[in-house]
């Protein structure tokens, strides 16, 4: 499936949800938040958040900042 | 409890906010942290580096006792910034925010009428909001009555290093708000840290100013040094100035000499 995260485009494979985008990414779950088509999916959720062909996804997490 | 900073639900011992950008390394950034005595540190928030998933989480090098305060910057637009606040939250941080919403790109200024927009809808959504800001004491006014918990005027651009460039500033805003009164921007020495709160400020922001400084965790501890020594002299009150000399010694009783 082709996903557009974090502004690239992204072929994964076996994905449905945004745990298992996360998983085949290597992204720790603990320290990032999710954006899927512009609305949050809290971290309880990303078990059942779906994600689907062509979607845009935002992975972000905390950086150095003033 | 006396001579704490209250905002809004939070409290805090140390009036010193410190920046987590532009240092080195996080054991640096750490160790600068903890010198300073802060107990609220901003970051910000960014896209995953998907070549680099798990590197280092800055979160693991911040001290446990001290609480995030995740910032907007890099936000243009009201709408950016409430989501950036809604991501954060997201990211299990809580609801406490600095919004920072640019309207001048090279200045790093902030733009009002975005910013007004956002605190209202951010404090609306239950959301403790504290709003970086221009000097302009009729927007203060405008900000405290949407609810801001904390307005934080710029003394000078962000990263400048040029101090606070109008004080007077801090007084007009301790006197139309009723809300802490936090002078984040500019700071760059730990003279211009102190000004600022002998003038009144309930608080600084520095980040750049520790963070580039030739010896940051030495830094830290001066600007903490100043934070209070600053707050003390404001607690303390000033003498007033006067246009000519008073002598400090008695001025009668004086021998006589040579005559």
């Amino acid at each position: 499936m082709r996903l557009i995260i974090n502004g690239e485009p992204r072929d994964l494979q076996n994905v449905r949800t945004v745990k298992e985008m996360l998983d085949v990414l290597g992204v720790d779950h603990q320290t990032v938040a999710v954006m899927v088509n512009g609305e949050i999916i809290g971290r309880t959720d990303f078990d059942h958040g779906q994600v689907q062909e062509n979607d845009t996804v935002e992975i972000v997490r905390f950086v150095g900042g003033g | 409890m006396a001579n704490v900073l209250q905002i809004g639900e939070y409290t805090f011992g140390s009036r010193l906010i410190v920046g987590t950008g532009k240092y080195q390394t996080f054991d640096l950034m750490r160790e600068a942290i903890i010198a300073s005595g802060t107990e609220l540190v901003t970051v910000a928030l960014r896209r995953v580096n998907l070549d680099n998933p798990n590197e280092p989480s800055l979160l693991d090098f911040i001290p446990k006792n001290v609480r995030i305060l995740p910032n907007t910057a890099g936000c243009y637009t009201a709408k950016e910034a409430i989501a950036v606040a809604h991501l954060a939250k997201a990211a299990g941080i809580g609801t406490l925010v600095k919004l920072e919403i640019i309207g001048d790109q090279d200045l790093l200024w902030p733009d009002p009428i975005e910013t007004l927009e956002a605190t209202k809808v951010l404090v609306q959504e239950g959301f403790t909001v504290m709003v970086y800001t221009t000097p302009d004491p009729v927007l203060a006014k405008y900000l405290d009555k949407a609810g801001a918990h904390a307005i934080m005027p710029l003394g000078s651009p962000i990263g400048s290093g040029q101090g606070v460039l109008d004080v007077e500033a801090v007084r007009r805003f301790k006197q139309r708000v009723s809300v802490p009164v936090i002078v984040d921007a500019g700071i760059g020495s730990p003279q211009d840290a102190c000004l600022a709160m002998e003038n009144g400020a309930d608080a600084v922001l520095i980040n750049t100013a520790i963070a580039q400084a030739g010896d940051p965790v030495m830094m830290a501890q001066a600007m903490k040094w100043a934070v209070e020594a600053g707050r003390l002299g404001f607690e303390a009150g000033r003498m007033p100035k006067r246009q000519d000399a008073v002598a400090s010694s008695p001025t009668t009783g004086m021998i006589a000499a040579g005559q």
